[in-house]
This record gives C-alpha cells, structure tokens and sequence, in this order.
C-alpha cells in the first residue's frame, strides 16, 4: 500500500470519528465534564487539607496533573470506540474496501488527538477560572500541551491493541480504570512524591506518568521557586524521559494493535 | 487455474469456490464447499442458521482466511491477491454496518473516498445512490434515526459506491418487515437486470426463489442440493397436501389414516397442529382425504393442496424444516 493512501484513508476515517463527536455532544461534555469536576474537587475538597493553606499555591500544581490524568483517560476513547466499530461491523465494511489496512487504527487514534486538544482547551479555560496561571512563555507553554498530547497519543496506541483484544467497550472502559487509576494516581499528579511510602515513592518517581505532568509543570512555569530538585533522573529530565516512552509504546503498540486488529478481525 | 483450455462458460465464471474449508478448533464451519457463479448470474446461497453461509461470504470477501481450499473472485484469487479482489466486490452484511452517526450522505461519501474514487466522485455518487435507493429525502439525517429498511438500503448502497461487478448480499432481509422485504427485493432485481454477479445468502426460501438463477443449499458447512429452484422443486416431487387439525392431539391418529395417500410419509407440526404429505393426484386426492376423515372423530380446521415450496425441499433433503434450529423443541414439535 502506497503511503499516501495510508494518510488519506486515515484522515477518511479520522473525520467519520470526529462527526461523530460533532453528533454527539454528550461525549464531550461527559469527557470534559468529568476534569472540569476533578479540578473542582481536587482545588477546592482536598485542596485546603494537602497544603494546609488557602489551596492557591496547590491549585498552580495541581492543573498540570489533572491535564496528564485527563488526556491519559481521553486513550480510552480509542479502545472504546474501536471496539464498538468491531460489535458493530464497521470493521468488517471498512476491511471489505480496497483501503489500507491500518488506516482503521491510526484514523481513530488521530480523531482521539483532536478529542484531547478540544478537552484541554476547556480544562485550561477552567483552571484560569479557579486561579491557575501560565508564568512561562508561549513557545514553552506550546510545548507543555504539545508533550501532553504527544504521550497520550502513545497511550491511545495502547487501548487500541485493548479494543481491538476485548471487542466490547464496556470490557475496555473496565480495564482502562484498573490499569489508568493506579498509574495516574501512583504519580506526582495530585500529591508531591515525598509524602508517599518508600516503594510507592520509588515507582512513582519513574512513572512516565509523573514525569510529563512533571514536564507540563515546568513548561508551564507552576513550579514555585525555592521547590527541592526532585532526586529522580526521570523527573530531572521530565522531557527526554516522556518522549523516550512515547517512543518506545508506539514503537511496541503500533505493531502489537495492527497484528491484533487482522486477527481479531479474521475470525 | 491449472485447466490448459478452460471452456468458454468457465473463463465467464466471476465467483469460483473450490474446496473450501474452515475449522475452529474441532468445530468444522465448513466442510468442502465448490460453487461457480457465472458473469451476470445470482446465485443463492440458502440455509439455515449456523449453516456456514456467513462464512462462504466472509471468505469469498477476503474477511476470513479459509482453513483449505481456493477462491477466486472478479478474475483475482482470494488468498494471494486479496486487495486486488476488495477491488471489485461490494459487500453489504448481515447487519447493517452503517455508521449511525453519520448521515446516509456521510456513510457513502466516506465509502466512496475509501475506494479511493476523490472528493468530487463521492460526493457526486453519494447523492445518485441516494436518489436510486429512495433516500434523498433523508440523506442528510444521523442515520440512527432511519427505520432497519432505510438502513439495509443504505448498506447496500454502500456495496455499490464503486460500481463493482461482483456484489455480495449476506441476509439482505433478515429482521426486516414484509414491507421492508418487498422494497429490498425491488432494490436487489432492479440490481440484477443490470447485469451485476450477484451472491446472495438468505434462510427465506421464497426469497432465493424470487431472485436467484440458481439456488445452493447448504447446511452444516456442506453443499445438500444444487439447480435452479424448478430442479429443487421436481426432485421433490408431487403437491402438498396440508391438513390443519382442530385438536393437536389427533395427529398420530390422522398419520395413520392417510399415509397411505401420500407418495411419501408425513411431517407433523404438533405446535401448528398441522400435517404436511406430498401426494400425487391432485383434487381427487383431497376427496379421497375428506372421506378417509368423514366418520372418524377427526374435525379439520383447514385442508388444502398446494405447489412444493422450498420450505419442502429443505424439509424433504434434510428432514428438518429450516427453522428447526432455532426453535428447537419448544414447540413440543413430533415427528
């Protein structure tokens, strides 16, 4: 198959997915109410209990975590989505057409990439609202949401191989808490790692998931200043460390999903 | 093809099947299963559920890789060339695979964009499959909002976006109403006197008889009968005789009485309380019924004699009649 045709077959389908948000807007507002409704919580319920304070300084650091927890979860979408296009016997009509194989799989990854750009526009439109500030400049910040789109693009890669083995979305929604919840949680996303016991200290410091909000924070510039440097490699490097994990998830899920998507689609 | 000099009828030949065979495990779905359809014919496909007609199509349409056996389909094979073949077949499933979020004019546009004929081309044959399909008007809706006839029109209407000579229709009419079934089966002749090489699956046997040249029946991953639906009819033979009785109860009774009449034994419907004989004779044979049951405690609530359906030849080939499978016994069913 002629590379051209894999980008255009793609967006083909990309754009069937993102009507489909068009359509129905629930999606959206059930996927952006629900880190609308995190912010809130976590800013104003726990908030004054984890700093003991007015909850402003946690508010700075806390966004930036709820981002990567948000954006982690929008992953799901993919699995979902495709494992209901598989019930449904999309799959089937798309694989009787002459187009490439794995533009199934990567139009629906990229539709999700838009779905987490929309989502957060409208989490950092509430985090201004509950006193969040981006104090770095605009390229940095450009490059904070950009690292944070890029990771969850490698994880959309993972629930793609999940949707595409347990070919029922409610399964997908189920694992995806069982393997997002610990990993997101389990994180500098909500607490500072000191505060946590020594071995849960010592996953969480090398949690990709701790080093891209890790990442967001500087880039965005919520990282107050006098705040110890953290003792990780991963976390002094939050950058590199996020990218070679992206890159190495899609360089193991791309594969492993388009090998599960001709079997479990032959059958 | 290892034929040196293939004859005239088979280079015309767009669907040929040979030996196919699929397993899963120790569960055999099919089991050798040949078929030719010519340039320009339908062949119908007929069985009941579970028979393996899904799996013919599935593999036909490059979806499914057989265990053993060939296929070549619009002069490509199946296995070696399987993009050449998505090609030049259209595939409208047994369930409606449309996306329901998408209007009618969206779901062909992007089938269209993904065969590959542009922007312009799609929108362009989006709208004239619309009109040809009596979908104008809703074209533009989500189409979770059409009625299961729209929507199997739609998927079939898919299979035609890239005009392709060789279409395949696995149960274009299950689950739809008798309207619904009527429009389809205008849609689908219409198909055919153009010319299209059609492979149609169905359980209806009316329905193979109404639009396919040559009928094949298939049950538990085997080939059973083959012809035209006049041979299937011959082989069976004779009229029916078809008695409704008042009380269910009487039917044994009934069965003994009659056989005799019949040219073969009886079937009984304990649930329909109906008894069921081919016979030879025609009116006289009714007669000579009515007198048999005059002076017995046996009351009709029916009796008549009609043309072998398929639903006949089913029976008499495979000694079940093709709902068998899915009711089961729950009808307290004798035989």
């Amino acid at each position: 198959m002629r590379v051209p045709h894999v980008v255009a077959d793609a967006s083909v389908v990309a754009t069937r997915n993102v009507i489909k948000i068009k359509r129905v807007p629930d999606l959206l507002v059930f996927t952006t109410l629900s880190p609308i409704m995190f912010v809130l919580l976590f800013a104003y319920v726990f908030g004054g209990a984890i700093e003991g304070g007015n909850g402003d300084e946690y508010r700075q650091f806390l966004i930036a975590g709820i981002f990567a927890q948000t954006v982690i979860f929008g992953a799901t979408i993919t699995g979902a989505g495709l494992a209901e296009d598989v019930k449904k016997g999309i799959i089937d009509r798309f694989r009787s057409l002459p187009m490439s194989p794995s533009a199934v799989l990567t139009g629906r990854t990229f539709s999700d990439v838009i779905n987490n750009v929309l989502v957060l526009i409208v989490m950092s439109l509430t985090g201004l609202v509950v006193g969040w500030r981006i104090t770095s400049s605009f390229w940095d910040a450009a490059a904070g949401y950009l690292l944070l789109i890029v990771f969850a693009y490698a994880i959309s890669w993972i629930f793609a191989w999940v949707g595409m083995l347990v070919p029922s979305p409610e399964v997908v929604n189920n694992a995806s808490f069982i393997i997002i919840f610990p990993l997101t949680f389990v994180a500098n996303t909500f607490v500072p790692l000191d505060t946590m016991p020594a071995p849960l200290q010592t996953f969480a410091e090398w949690n990709p998931v701790s080093s891209v909000t890790q990442a967001a924070r500087e880039l965005f510039g919520n990282i107050p200043a006098g705040t110890p440097e953290p003792t990780s490699w991963a976390l002094q490097h939050p950058v590199a460390y996020t990218l070679m994990w992206s890159a190495l998830i899609l360089a193991v899920f791309v594969p492993l999903a388009n090998a599960q998507y001709r079997v479990s689609t032959s059958r | 093809m290892s034929d040196v000099a293939p004859s005239i009828a088979r280079m015309g030949d767009s669907i040929i099947a040979r030996g196919l065979v699929k397993r899963y495990g120790d569960v055999v779905a099919l089991d050798g299963v040949d078929l030719t359809v010519p340039t320009g014919t339908v062949l119908g496909l007929l069985g009941p559920n579970g028979a393996g007609k899904t799996t013919v199509v599935r593999i036909l349409t490059t979806l499914l890789r057989p265990t053993a056996g060939s296929a070549t389909v619009a002069g490509a094979d199946v296995l070696a060339e399987p993009a050449r073949v998505r090609r030049h077949i259209g595939l409208s499933g047994q369930y409606a695979a449309v996306d329901e979020y998408l209007t009618g004019f969206e779901n062909l546009v992007m089938i269209g964009r993904l065969y590959h004929l542009g922007r312009r081309a799609s929108r362009a044959r989006a709208r004239e499959l619309l009109e040809n399909f009596s979908l104008a008007e809703s074209g533009d809706r989500p189409t979770r909002t059409y009625s299961g006839g729209m929507r199997r029109r739609l998927d079939l209407a898919g299979a035609l976006v890239a005009d392709p000579p060789v279409i395949f229709l696995d149960e274009p009419t299950t689950g739809l109403d008798p309207r619904g079934r009527t429009e389809m089966w205008n849609v689908i002749q219409t198909l055919v006197a153009k010319g299209t090489t059609l492979l149609l699956t169905t359980q209806y046997l009316e329905e193979a008889d109404l639009l396919a040249d040559e009928i094949v029946v298939i049950d538990h991953g085997r080939i059973i009968a083959q012809g035209t639906s006049d041979d299937l009819k011959r082989e069976v033979g004779g009229e029916r005789l078809e008695l409704t009785l008042a009380d269910g109860s009487q039917l044994p009774e009934a069965e003994r009485l009659l056989a005799p009449l019949g040219l073969g034994p009886p079937t009984l419907d304990a649930g329909r309380r109906t008894l069921l004989m081919p016979v030879a004779g025609g009116a006289s044979t009714l007669a000579e019924t009515l007198r048999v049951l005059d002076g017995t405690s046996i009351a009709l609530d029916d009796i008549g004699l009609r043309r072998p359906t398929l639903d006949d030849v089913f029976l008499s080939l495979t000694g079940r009649t093709t709902h068998d499978e899915d009711a089961d016994d729950t009808e307290g069913r004798q035989s």
